[in-house]
């Protein structure tokens, strides 16, 4: 079976000097050289001997493992004037990703060997850090007919999922459930009810009241996931719930895996740190789907990421060429960009405030989203793969559209100020990006 | 000559160097008020056998209309004629908008112009704020989708204060599908904000509780001063939608008649009406129906709002127009 993730080779000499490092799953905190020899760690200690490599200052800094991000959409092939493959992993290396998944909701959809293949070897030669390609689950993400799920998870399909839209019908997600044990692939589910959000603009709730915008209620969300938690309980096959937003959601997720059924789950930066108050000044930068939700939505999205019930950040990084947003609300497509921004944004609206502690941030977006979709988990430890990032934690920067790596500009962050740098990324023992 | 003066003493803090009406949000109760004793100024003024003004002589005034209007169209036209600016009206049929031209394109265009005022009606929410980050002309929203329409509710306003006399403690029915509707969302917010009370009526599913009281038995209608009746949009029962199950129902349950009525109330409409679905044609020709003075109304709020956008802070308008 080929590999999950493909990407440049790379085996760079590097020594990062005098960092905190920090790796929260093996609960490793404490001001340390590291050297990275042929893009492997090869030494942990106190003044080590540098061996001729480049050193990097560490001082003041924080050194973790690298990030993971499950959801990305890299639009190619078809709109590649959105982003590529060479763009998006060039974002994601600005953000601190030493690896990412691709959403298969391209044109023409990833759903036979042939594109996935096709994908595979464009990522092998332009990607800045390794990349896997998602497949469908329904052939042209249609909901009729399961794609060649066997033959896909041999060519490297890293998942399946019909991302953008649910799966249509309880019994063929039944049938994809069961049929998928002949992979070990997870099905990640986008979980809507078509019939309670069409037309839904927003949150349903007392702003969409005041707005006028169509309501995309937390039940749209909620009583999907019911339905996928059923399924999953069910076949006893593991499933990933993707972009969670709402309470409901999680409540349901927390008693599922309590009774033992093997759910993971991913939120966004922009449900863990905004709600729908947002949405009165209107920016098409700030819709997306699902939507923002309340207050109490937000909480318990963060208590579920505190406590591990939500194991996973995931951006959901969606370009959308300029033109596309800059028009009314009303207009504008669903989706905003965050590959560049996840860390600082949360560090910024989670950490900072105390809602969250930095290991777990930490952990949820390295280790937590490589466990659900069973990638290799970046550690810092002899041996181990370079995949490490170089934080700043007190650099303030403002989000401004023309410093994005990625070809889109979309983000809800734009002119704010976040606190929080990417300084260095190593992706599989290569440097893939430096401040 | 026309002068303006600055009353002694009342003078906000400089606004902001560019002011749009987006939303009734966007305003305190002083502008209101404020805004509301202009137009009965204007209002004053159009009584006279000569009733142009030369108040904004060179300024120029764009109506871009996205959508089929008569009422607030021709007012804000005519309004701009009262007061002396030069006006343009484009509307997207017959216009590059059928090429394909984006909102922003024709925003950017039209900006070459450079208007001082850009009224602009359109379909979709958000559109007049497009148009308000993309040009330097101040920005009236004519009605966005089903966001806002915030000179309707001041003319809504201005009409109830001229016929009870009052605005505190008025109490207003709204009666039809709240769901769809800008002038209901910007009614309810300029009511609020000068202290009367609402409450809405109709069918379930058309009356949106984050935003008011809501009563779904017609018979509530009769404890109000004011009942404001609302156009019942025939999509509404469209397959699919199902938020009536049929207009015949409706208008059965919902339809403001005499008999529904009590004494003494008065009866508005934003219009168009569809005579016999929400309203009876027995109430829209009644003494109780204020339909035609909103639509005088309309005139003069527009006057006021044109004026108040391109004068800075509260100004003394009887000085403005000459009358005292």
């Amino acid at each position: 079976m080929a590999p999950i993730l493909v990407g440049p080779p790379g085996a760079d000499d590097l020594l990062v000097r005098g960092a905190r490092v920090l790796d929260p799953v093996l609960g490793l905190d404490a001001v340390l050289d590291v050297r990275v020899d042929r893009g492997r760690i090869a030494a942990l200690g106190e003044r080590l001997d540098a061996n001729g490599h480049r050193v990097v200052e560490g001082a003041g800094r924080v050194l973790a493992p690298a990030f993971v991000d499950p959801h990305v959409h890299l639009r190619t092939p078809g709109r590649e004037d959105e982003e590529t493959i060479a763009s998006g992993t060039a974002a994601a290396a600005a953000g601190g990703y030493c690896a990412i998944l691709a959403m298969p909701n391209t044109d023409p959809v990833v759903d036979a060997t042939d594109v996935l293949r096709g994908l595979r070897a464009r990522a092998l030669e332009e990607a800045e850090v390794p990349v896997g390609f998602a497949a469908a689950i329904t052939v042209g993400q249609a909901g009729q007919r399961l794609v060649e799920m066997g033959e896909l998870a041999d060519a490297g399909a890293a998942a399946f999922t019909d991302d953008g839209k649910p799966v249509a019908t309880a019994g063929l997600l039944r049938r994809a459930l069961e049929y998928s044990a002949i992979t070990d692939r997870p099905l990640a589910l986008h979980c809507e009810e078509p019939s309670l959000t069409r037309g839904g603009q927003m949150h349903m709730g007392r702003v969409s009241a005041e707005l006028g915008l169509g309501g995309w209620p937390s039940l749209g969300e909620s009583l999907c996931v019911a339905r996928e938690l059923s399924l999953a309980r069910d076949t006893g096959r593991r499933l990933h719930l993707m972009h969670l937003s709402a309470r409901e959601s999680v409540e349901l997720l927390a008693a599922a895996r309590a009774a033992g059924v093997a759910a993971t789950a991913e939120a966004t930066p922009h449900h863990l740190c905004l709600t729908d108050e947002a949405l009165r000044s209107l920016d098409p930068n700030l819709k997306m789907n699902p939507p923002l939700r309340g207050a109490d939505d937000r909480a318990a999205l963060v208590d579920a990421l505190r406590d591990g019930t939500i194991g996973a950040v995931a951006t959901d990084h969606a370009p959308h060429a300029r033109e596309e947003k800059d028009v009314p609300f009303e207009e504008a497509p669903f989706g905003v960009i965050g590959l560049e921004t996840a860390f600082a944004a949360l560090n910024t609206h989670l950490v900072e405030p105390g809602l969250l502690r930095l290991e777990t941030l930490l952990e949820r977006m390295s280790a937590g989203p490589a466990r659900s979709f069973g990638l290799p988990e970046p550690r810092i430890e002899v041996g181990a793969p370079a995949n490490l990032v170089l934080l700043d934690l007190a650099a303030a920067w403002r989000v401004r559209a023309e410093r994005f790596r990625s070809r889109s500009a979309n983000s809800w962050l734009l002119g704010s100020t976040l606190r929080g740098q990417v300084l260095l990324t190593v992706a599989a023992g290569r440097i893939a990006y430096e401040a | 000559m026309t002068t303006l003066h600055v009353v002694p003493g009342d003078l906000l803090p400089p606004p902001p160097a560019r002011r749009h009406l987006l939303s009734v949000g966007d305003l305190s109760r002083d502008d209101v008020d404020r805004l509301l004793a202009t137009a009965r100024s204007f209002a004053r003024s159009q009584e006279r056998d000569t009733k142009k003004l030369p108040t904004l002589r060179g300024r120029l005034v764009v109506n871009v209309f996205f959508e089929s209007s008569t009422r607030t169209s021709s007012s804000f036209e005519l309004a701009a004629k009262r007061l002396s600016a030069d006006t343009m009206t484009l509307k997207a049929s017959g216009s590059s908008v059928e090429k394909g031209e984006s909102l922003k394109d024709t925003a950017l265009t039209l900006s070459a112009y450079d208007p001082d005022v850009i009224v602009i009606r359109h379909p979709q929410i958000g559109a007049p704020h497009l148009v308000a980050r993309v040009t330097d002309a101040h920005v009236v929203n004519a009605g966005d989708g089903k966001h806002q329409h915030p000179t309707q509710a001041l003319l809504d306003l201005y009409t109830i204060l001229s016929a009870l006399g009052r605005l505190e403690g008025v109490q207003v029915a709204i009666v039809g599908d709240v769901l769809h509707s800008r002038v209901a969302r910007s009614l309810v917010q300029a009511l609020r904000l000068v202290g009367a009370g609402v409450v809405l009526v109709g069918p379930p599913p058309l009356l949106p509780a984050e935003l008011a009281e809501t009563r779904f038995d017609i018979a509530a209608i009769r404890d109000a001063d004011v009942v404001y009746v609302l156009r019942m949009q025939r999509e509404r029962m469209e397959e699919g939608a199902s938020y009536v199950p049929s207009l015949r129902e409706y208008s059965a349950r919902w339809c403001v008649t005499p008999e529904r009525l009590s004494p003494g109330q008065k009866v508005m409409h934003p219009g168009p009406m569809n005579r016999g679905v929400e309203i009876d044609p027995r109430v829209a020709d009644s003494p109780a129906s204020l339909v035609v003075d909103q639509v005088r109304a309309g005139l003069a709020v527009r006057m006021a709002v044109l004026y108040d956008l391109l004068t800075t802070g509260p100004v003394l308008v009887e000085a403005a127009v000459g009358v005292a």
